[in-house]
């Protein structure tokens, strides 16, 4: 009953911003203390503010630096790259090392996509508040952290003070109950709700996932999940920490280890929303309705379960959406109508901070396994721990069997920064995050899908349903 | 940065949705220096075909609307990537103020930061503002104080975060403002040292923290 709820009733988004507020001003906005900063190729900008104003960064040791959305993947030379972007990789080290930042750089055993190494290395932890100058900073969310992406202002405000001023945002929680079917993913329960809210759907939210479907996801499925919190507008997305997230931190590189750790873990595992809190928006979904599902257009929220077919925008009543789709079809060069699974691909993408941690390598090599791809792709691994972690698995015989490049971590074709791209016109099946035009190169057409369901159209040659390859033995 | 109160300018519709960071700056032109300036990169691939000749028809190449400073769009306007470069485009360009029913969360807070203004319409004054552009008027007055824009024969009412309506209007940069509070910053690291002994990093043994070569 709404008379009863105790005041101090608390969401796991406002336990964490609570505890770093430094000081509040009247207007509402908290100068918030960041306990982790993690920086990429891009933060020159920022290190030129600082420059500018003489300054230094304030703490150096909660600070580090990772080269990843400019790196070569076919080598680790930096004298084989063009010139650009040897300049990129190299202002982050001179940056970094002029103001004694620990960086991963590309020859480091730990190096790979900042989202994907900050968890690995035990940099990410429960009820920290962790900022980077990219927006899919919402990953480490997973842990219960507040984490979200910064611009280049911020990015210089966050070396020059450690802070960062912020108001609260409106609370939203989505909750997914019930079994998700067989093959179905992390990455289909973010599609689908992104399909149901919009692209700019949690805009102006804090998003938390909670629900017995979320209870069972792993680490790297909670990752997924909080990763896509932005392609629906939302400014972070949390999962609060449990015994699954307790055991992928223990002995963690950068973690609290021994005495220090069990001490943290009673902590964290305080980290919850209270059963009276109250959200600005709550979401519910059934895991067993959703299917796997794929983009046709050109934001994440055009995206539909495999067994449908392209929409008609003349059967759409909001003209304004109807529009949009004419465009995203104009792009994507799509009919109206056609069959989803008839859409044939000429090249296939599996890596991103979305989905390039072992388990995904994993579901795709299930399905690759003694079966050769109909397209040329590449298989770009988060990191190199889960490269090595990979290897020793034998996955990247299975890639490579199948007719795939087995590539170095970075960001790679997600963005297109490092020279892998798509080429205009071609369509490539991609794990990655944005369908957006030119994302992977200028005029490239990107459909968003799990692994299992990327590795589905490259052997098929076109989009498919992975569940028909659930039952032929797929065991990897 | 330079105080916003009103804006009276020429006004570009660019009746799209959507359209995100990777389209205001496509990544490949994001290795430049901000001194070397970005303003010519601004919505390239809307702007110009593959041979980097001007597209006639987008709204922006438009002569009569050279020297815009204020943009009119749809919905979500810099969704996706956190890059400011986006910013940068738009500011370089020329471009003060953007009117949109809804923007990207980091988008907007790096505008502000750069002195733009992310000016929140409704979803119908938004489609009349821009009928009205597309009919003929080449300007719009933006007023920050009053929260008003005036185009068209239209007055319309528009939203912005209370801050960052301060922020703009005083021209305030944040970082001089948060060195005020050197103290509290120092005092929260004395008491948080305490509550949770476990925010330092520990480095493994073999991994070095503050020291590192390159070539
Ligand atoms: S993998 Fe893609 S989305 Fe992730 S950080 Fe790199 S460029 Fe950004």
């Amino acid at each position: 009953m709404v008379a009863q709820i105790a005041p101090q009733a608390k969401a796991l988004f406002d336990k964490v911003f609570d505890r770093h507020v430094v000081t509040q001003r009247q207007d509402g906005e908290c100068l918030l203390w960041i306990d982790r900063h993690l920086l990429h190729e891009g933060s020159f900008h920022a290190f030129d503010k600082l420059k500018a104003r003489e300054a230094s960064v304030y703490r150096p040791d909660l600070t580090f630096g990772i080269e990843d959305h400019y790196v070569p993947t076919r080598s680790r030379d930096l004298s084989s790259v063009e010139p650009a972007i040897q300049r990129m990789i190299r202002q982050l080290r001179d940056n970094t090392s002029q103001h004694r930042v620990r960086l991963f750089d590309m020859g480091d055993p730990g190096q790979g996509i900042v989202h994907v190494v900050g968890p690995e290395q035990g940099l990410t932890l429960p009820g920290f508040t962790i900022v980077c100058g990219d927006s899919h900073t919402a990953t480490h969310g997973a842990f219960g952290a507040l984490a979200f992406g910064i611009g280049a202002s911020e990015v210089a405000h966050v070396l020059m003070t450690q802070t960062l001023w912020q108001r609260k945002p409106k609370r939203m929680r989505v909750t997914v109950d019930g079994r998700l079917a067989p093959g179905v993913s992390a990455k289909d329960i973010a599609l689908s709700m992104i399909a149901r809210i919009g692209a700019d759907g949690a805009a102006g939210h804090a998003i938390e996932y909670a629900g017995s479907a979320i209870r069972s996801l792993s680490m790297e499925g909670r990752m997924t999940l909080c990763n896509l919190s932005i392609e629906a507008g939302g400014r972070c997305g949390m999962v609060a920490p449990d015994e699954t997230t307790i055991d992928y931190l223990r002995d963690r590189i950068y973690a609290p280890k021994g005495e220090l750790f069990e001490r943290a873990v009673q902590d964290w595992l305080t980290l919850s929303s209270d059963a009276d809190a109250l959200f600005d928006r709550e979401v519910h979904m059934d895991a067993g309705d959703i299917a796997p599902v794929v983009t046709w257009g050109i934001t994440p929220e055009d995206a539909s379960p495999i067994t449908d077919c392209v929409p008609d925008p003349d059967a759409v009543a909001d003209e304004a959406r109807a529009a949009q789709i004419r465009e995203a079809l104009d792009y994507m060069g799509l009919r109206p109508g056609q069959a989803l699974t008839e859409i044939r691909i000429d090249r296939v993408f599996i890596g991103s901070c979305t989905n390039s941690r072992i388990e995904d390598l994993r579901a795709a090599a299930a399905i690759f396994a003694g079966r050769r791809s109909k397209v040329p792709g590449l298989v770009s691994p988060g990191s190199a721990v889960v490269k090595r972690q990979a290897e020793q698995e034998g996955l990247d015989a299975i890639f490579r069997q199948a007719g795939l490049e087995w590539v170095e971590a970075g960001c790679s074709m997600c963005v297109g920064m490092n020279g892998d791209l798509v080429p205009p016109g071609e369509r490539c099946a991609s794990t990655t995050n944005r369908n957006f035009r030119g994302r992977q190169g200028p005029g490239s057409r990107t459909h968003l899908m799990s692994p299992a369901m990327a590795a589905a159209a490259a052997v098929s040659g076109h989009l498919a349903d992975m569940r028909l390859f659930l039952d032929h033995g797929t065991s990897a | 940065m330079k105080p916003f109160k009103t804006l009276d300018a020429i006004a570009c519709p660019l009746p799209l949705s959507n359209i995100d960071t990777d389209q205001l700056i496509p990544a490949r032109f994001m290795k430049r220096s901000r001194a070397e300036g970005y303003g010519d990169y601004l919505l390239y691939d809307l702007r110009f075909d593959e041979s980097g000749a001007r597209i006639s028809d987008c709204p922006l190449n438009d002569p009569a609307r050279a020297g815009a400073r204020i943009l009119v769009t749809r919905r979500n306007f810099g969704s996706g990537s956190s890059r400011e470069a986006a910013v940068y485009a738009l500011a370089d360009y020329g471009i003060a103020c953007v009117i949109a029913p809804s923007f990207g969360d980091i988008f907007a807070s790096n505008a502000v930061n750069n002195g733009v203004l992310p000016a929140r319409v409704s979803e119908a004054d938004c489609e009349a503002l821009l009928a009205g552009l597309e009919d003929g008027a080449l300007t719009a007055l933006v007023d920050l104080e009053r929260q008003e824009i005036r185009a068209a024969n239209l007055v319309i009412r528009f939203d912005v975060d209370p801050v960052w309506r301060t922020k703009l209007i005083n021209g305030w940069d944040d970082i001089d403002l948060t060195r005020s509070h050197a103290q509290a910053i120092e005092r929260f690291q004395e008491e948080d040292r305490i509550a949770r002994p476990w925010l330092e990093p520990v480095a493994a043994p073999g991994f070095t923290t503050l020291t590192q070569k390159h070539d």
